[in-house]
């Protein structure tokens, strides 16, 4: 049997173009924004080559590229659009009309932070921003993980009709190479299927009126099916990340673990730091520290059961969030994971990191160092003035 | 075209049952643009008075599909809608042939999405844009947009001891429409319902973007009876305050001309309440000013007409 292996170089952009290519949507629509641009761009490309059939949309902004996108995938389309940052916030009106009229939308979100002031760097600002928009959200560590994700996000959002976006971390992951392991375009094909909307715009059988004024004698039933949607769409991510494990090697839940199963310590991460972080356990592991690492993948829905038990066993607990919701409280990974424990009736000791505003690095060293903090915490050895620290910033 | 009396006989592809107000021409505009269908059209529409009073769930009065997403992107809205409609066919998935039309209000089209429109013109989506003009932000309790006449007394410009109402000119949307130059771009009036049929007809004939602006009397916003809606309408083309002219590929063309018979603009005026304060003593100088205005609009339409079929 031939290898069908296809390993190749990619970045982040590439990888989730690639994706998008062999998903062949009926429509795109998008508009340029740093550092998302290339996707649209290396789309762009597919199609002036005939590569796909999709009829592609160069929409005057964001708002327009949702709401074109909406309008496409309500005709009854397989839709895809692509953004980051300013771009998302323009799009912000529109992402719970799209979740809400229950469109399978799957939108590749290339992490940057939010003006003022304005960078164009890494940060989950952006996607923190519109957690609460009705959209699913997936966290990715590398590109490998963004081209699986965006494959499975097509699966996953149609089953449950809602949408999906799919983020890497500006730069760090989009702009950087890495060797992937592709999967054949036939494969993919038959992976994803048909699309078969069960109610669409253009169908000729039956009309139907979409986005009608609803009141209070109406309004709660129908935000309820969009609701209660959220809430089951965990049991198909879980039906979802199996099914691809079993098909393409590559297993996936809502979160991934790193030598968790004797850990004592453990920092709670999402996206590229997670790659960081696995050097430090290592080095950790190597000082004879039991410690590991939980990389959040899913944000939304968020799976707070699963990471209750997770981390009801550890001693103390780091979570990193790379956004501050200028809440007066800490990131909003630590505000919804703390949210989680609150039943439990074990749960480490927690301290919370605000970390990589605006692009800022995160060294190794650094995050050793929050382990050795993590580990005098669950000694009461140390303790913390705030709950939150902002790493490394200065004074 | 068709006559009045077989129009009548159509299917209601707007129906009636909606709760517009009585005398409510924004509604004599979407059945009279449904009228001039063959009923195989997609709508779209943009938040405003029309989406709300003809879509209360559970409650429709479109026989035909029917989209609204949000307030300032009927036109990005509809893009998505032509544009998965045109891969559906490439790909041959799909085989009915479908029309495709938005409506928006002044605040809607004019204003909010300007951008939105503007961008679809200008990709040359085969869909036709109707704008039903109003001249405010009547949904929300009439508020000013750049569609207001100079003059007109609304709830954010209102008249009163020291200001007259709103001080600016109007925007001209559609001559901003004719720059898009898209193949066919009309002003038509509510009450005159073969010129507006008819000019729905044409552009539904033609491929690519296509706008309409409908001049609409409002019985609310701009007070006076409901009784009253249609005769307003043609006042405001008898007075020239609205002229009716369609631009095919760049030609203009009257499609009404009231030679010698032109009434002066305080005919139509005079008949609602939002320029009751102009009639007061001492406001002379407005309604002459607005009437100077008109006559030099007029003229500009006259000119085009002229120059660009020369």
């Amino acid at each position: 049997m031939a290898d069908k292996k296809l390993t190749v170089a990619k970045t982040g952009n590439e990888a989730m173009a690639e994706a998008m290519r062999q998903i062949n949507p009926d429509v795109v629509a998008a508009y340029p924004i740093t550092p998302a641009t290339e996707i649209a761009q290396i789309f762009a490309g597919f199609v002036a080559d005939g590569l796909v059939d999709t009829e592609f949309v160069t929409v005057e902004s964001e708002h327009s590229a949702m709401s074109a996108t909406i309008g496409a995938a309500a005709a009854g389309g397989r839709c895809m659009t692509a953004t980051s940052s300013q771009g998302l916030m323009l799009m912000a009106e529109m992402l719970p009309i799209a979740s809400s009229l229950r469109l399978p939308i799957v939108m590749p979100e290339v992490n940057r932070t939010i003006s003022a002031p304005i960078n164009i760097h890494c940060d989950h600002s952006d996607t923190m921003f519109v957690r609460d928009s009705g959209w699913m959200q997936v966290y990715c560590e590398d590109a490998q993980e963004a081209y699986d994700s965006i494959l499975m996000g097509i699966k996953i959002a149609e089953k449950i009709s809602l949408p999906m976006m799919v983020s890497t971390d500006g730069f760090i992951i989009s702009h950087c190479m890495a060797n992937i392991d592709l999967i054949p375009d036939e494969d993919v094909k038959e992976y994803i299927g048909k699309y078969n909307p069960k109610t669409w715009l253009l169908n000729p059988e039956k009309k139907i009126t979409v986005g009608c004024l609803d009141l209070q004698d109406y309004y709660f039933e129908h935000k309820m099916v969009a609701i209660d949607a959220m809430r089951r769409a965990k049991g198909v991510i879980k039906e979802c990340c199996k099914e691809f494990g079993a098909r393409f090697g590559r297993e996936y839940s809502f979160f991934d673990t790193y030598k968790i199963e004797d850990a004592d310590i453990a920092i709670l991460a999402m996206g590229s730091l997670t790659g960081t972080a696995k050097v430090a356990v290592d080095n950790m592991r190597r000082a004879g520290k039991k410690v590991g690492l939980i990389k959040m993948r899913v944000f939304r829905p968020f799976p707070a059961d699963e990471l209750a038990r997770v981390v009801s066993g550890l001693k103390a607990l780091a979570i990193m969030d790379r956004s501050d919701a200028m809440s007066g409280l800490e990131g909003p990974l630590a505000v919804e994971t703390k949210a989680a424990l609150y039943n439990n009736d074990t749960k480490p000791k927690i301290h919370s990191y605000v970390y990589g505003l605006g692009g800022r690095d995160v060294q190794i060293s650094e995050l050793e160092s929050i382990y050795n903090d993590m580990d005098d915490l669950s000694r009461a050895k140390k303790k913390f003035d705030e709950n939150v620290t902002y790493l490394g910033v200065r004074e | 075209m068709a006559t009045l009396k077989e129009l009548a006989k159509k299917p209601k592809f707007f129906t009636n049952g909606h709760r517009g107000c009585a005398g409510c021409g924004a509604a004599i505009v979407a059945r009279q643009v449904m009228m001039a269908t063959d009923g195989n059209v997609v709508v779209v529409n943009a938040t405003g008075c029309l989406e709300v009073f003809s879509t209360i769930f559970p409650y429709t009065s479109w026989n035909v599909p029917f989209l609204h997403s949000a307030f300032e992107n009927a036109a990005a809205t509809i893009s998505g809608v032509e544009a998965c409609y045109q891969s559906l066919k490439k790909q041959k998935k799909y085989d009915k042939d479908l029309k495709f039309i938005a409506f928006g209000g002044d605040g809607g089209t004019y204003d909010i999405g300007l951008q939105s429109l503007s961008g679809a013109m200008e990709r040359g989506h085969d869909i036709l844009y109707v704008c039903y003009d109003n001249g405010a932000y009547m949904n929300t309790g009439i508020q000013r947009s750049s569609a207001t006449p100079k003059g007109a007394n609304t709830t954010t410009a209102p008249a009163g001891k020291v200001e007259q109402g709103k001080s600016q000119k109007r925007k001209d949307l559609t001559a901003v429409l004719v720059a898009h130059h898209v193949p066919y771009v009309a002003q038509t009036v509510v009450g005159e319902w073969a010129d507006l049929t008819k000019k729905v007809e044409k552009a539904l004939s033609i491929t690519g973007p296509k706008f309409i602006n409908v001049f609409q009397p409002c019985r609310l916003g701009w007070g006076y009876d409901p009784s009253k809606t249609i005769e307003i309408g043609r006042l405001a083309k008898e007075t020239c305050f609205w002229p009716l002219y369609e631009v095919e590929n760049g030609k203009y063309t009257l499609t009404y001309d009231p030679k010698d018979r032109k009434k002066p603009v305080s005919e139509f005026l005079k008949l609602q309440a939002r320029f009751r304060h102009l009639f007061k003593k001492g406001n002379e100088h407005l309604l002459e000013e607005i009437q100077k205005d008109t006559d030099q609009a007029w003229q500009g339409v006259l000119k085009m007409c002229k120059c660009t079929n020369e």
